[in-house]
């Protein structure tokens, strides 16, 4: 059993840890790209974004003003229990986010989309969104916690199998360079891009791609590893870089999850990470151990599976 | 080559604007107040009294919500302020400039060429764009004070107008200048000029999307 107070305490260090502190992956990632960007003004501002992160980290104050719209990601394996079950879980996350908001601070971000109402705190109906996910053996959570930029860099398109992979190239460099004009987009990023699934799983697996995949990490499939590696290239070869100057760099990496689909269509999202890439993760076992990371290593074999059954057995075989 | 840095006052003379070319770094001085979509409503559209003089005070307008609050004694508690996209406001900023003496409007990814032929230059105005779009916790050392909140009740933390004042807060990027020229156009106008290249092989979608562009060097924005 996984005490309840642990979860929350844990969550709002998570909420701080992703405002504040850099992933490693990431960081690694822009540093490269600012060693060979040429362009002025793109490198005067990858430079700056380099000393951003230093200040954040030293003043402990958020990396960006925006702090996004935070949301959990929650991983369970499956002898996991949670004391006052999946309600206490749910109502700790969202006290979690609340305080944080108010303690980092946090900007409160989150209105109604009519009303404008503000809580001040990011929290109100369907804020933040917390979604599921079960490995098969284990008693342990995985707490996740993005806080990603909410308005630019993110699209969907509905195509179809005889737009083929020229197709998927088009509607990707149309989304980096549309968001990418005056950086919207707040490039350079990790793209995240979903194919297949139905139009709203679509949307799922590129956001999750973009969110939830470090850099440096590939598919398993090889053939999609490949095109993870041309896409970050065609990425890279616009022309265009941070904010939207003469540069060399816009796509930090570019990972690409699929999802089955009608046989008829190939639908495709392409989601933009940002330059501050907010995401920090935790384990909590059973018996209060938590361990803090950065890789939410959220796509197992497991959450990639195509078969009707699952066997423990299954992954190591292949 | 490394850009220009330079020091400039949130009331800059129209000297020190006049000086500022495209591409400059800049750092401020003085006093600057957050004003976005909310903001522009209530003064301009319900005509509410602004709770500051302007342009006296400050004739700096910055688009930002920060990550701030208002902690239970009253005081503030502000880390990281950074800009959201100015293009949204267009609608209201002929009024505003006209209105408060705006000089600087500072935020995310500029205006429009168009815009500041049509209204920044004709009142001695600039814009100045953030950098990275995350330098965040860089313009929150420049915060010395937060001096007030105004309409936090009526408007919320986020759309609330800021009143701060700034030591060397930056960097910023001059983004117009008393030509109208735009920096972004520029870049954009160097950039299209590849595309071809990079979109060589691709196909156009066989299920088009009505009514929307394929003109690469279109900026998309207003």
């Amino acid at each position: 059993m996984i005490p309840i107070d642990l979860i929350q305490k844990t969550a709002e260090t998570l909420m701080d840890k992703a405002a504040i502190e850099i992933p490693d992956d990431y960081l690694s990632g822009l540093k490269s790209a600012a060693a060979t960007e040429d362009g002025d003004l793109s490198s005067f501002v990858l430079q700056a974004m380099l000393e951003n992160y230093q200040a954040a980290k030293e003043d402990r104050r958020a990396m960006c003003g925006d702090t996004g719209t935070p949301r959990w990601y929650v991983k369970m394996g499956n002898d996991t229990q949670i004391e006052g079950g999946p309600i206490a879980l749910e109502a700790a996350l969202r006290r979690a986010t609340a305080k944080a908001t108010n303690g980092v601070p946090l900007r409160p971000n989150r209105v109604h989309p009519l009303w404008r109402t503000d809580h001040n705190n990011n929290v109100g109906i369907g804020a933040p969104e917390i979604e599921y996910g079960y490995e098969p053996g284990g008693e342990w959570i995985d707490l996740i916690t993005v806080h990603k930029g909410g308005l630019f860099g993110t699209d969907y398109r509905m195509l179809f199998p005889s737009d083929g992979i020229q197709g998927i190239k088009r509607f990707y460099l149309d989304s980096l360079v549309a968001f990418g004009k005056r950086g919207l987009a707040c490039q350079p990023a990790i793209i995240g891009i979903g194919l297949g699934g139905c139009k709203d799983t679509c949307m799922v697996l590129g956001k999750r791609a973009a969110c939830l995949r470090v850099v440096g990490d590939r598919n398993p499939d090889p053939r999609i590893a490949a095109l993870e590696d041309e896409f970050k290239e065609l990425g890279n070869s616009i022309g265009m870089g941070a904010m939207g100057f003469v540069g060399k760099n816009m796509v930090i990496d570019c990972n690409i999850e699929v999802g089955y689909c009608h046989t008829g269509g190939m639908q495709m999202s392409v989601h933009a990470f940002c330059l501050s890439s907010r995401r920090a993760v935790a384990r909590v076992h059973a018996d209060g151990r938590v361990e803090y990371r950065t890789d939410p290593d959220w796509f197992t074999d497991y959450q990639r599976r195509d078969t009707v059954e699952w066997h423990p057995d299954m992954a190591a075989a292949e | 080559m490394k850009p220009r840095e330079l020091r400039l006052s949130t009331t800059p003379t129209p000297e020190a604007i006049a000086e500022l070319r495209l591409g400059d770094i800049v750092y401020l001085d003085g006093l600057l107040y957050t004003a976005r979509e909310g903001v522009y409503m209530r003064a301009l559209e319900e005509k509410a009294n602004i709770p500051m003089e302007l342009p006296s005070q400050s004739a700096a307008n910055f688009h930002c919500s920060p990550a701030a609050a208002i902690r239970e004694d009253g005081s503030f508690d502000m880390g990281a302020v950074t800009a959201t996209a100015s293009f949204r406001f267009a609608k209201w900023l002929p009024e505003w400039i006209a209105k408060t003496g705006a000089k600087l409007i500072i935020g995310k990814g500029g205006m429009s060429s168009k815009d500041y032929k049509d209204y920044f230059v004709p009142n001695g105005a600039i814009y100045l764009s953030t950098v990275g779009y995350g330098t965040g916790a860089l313009l929150g050392r420049g915060i010395e004070k937060v001096e007030a909140v105004h309409w936090q009740d009526e408007l919320g933390l986020a759309q609330a107008m800021w009143v701060i004042r700034c030591n060397r807060m930056g960097p910023f990027i001059v983004a117009s200048d008393m030509e109208g020229n735009c920096l972004f156009e520029r870049e954009n106008a160097r950039i299209v000029q590849n595309l071809d290249r990079v979109y060589e092989g691709t196909r156009p979608a066989v299920l088009k999307r009505y009514g929307e562009t394929d003109d690469r060097s279109d900026e998309v924005i207003g």
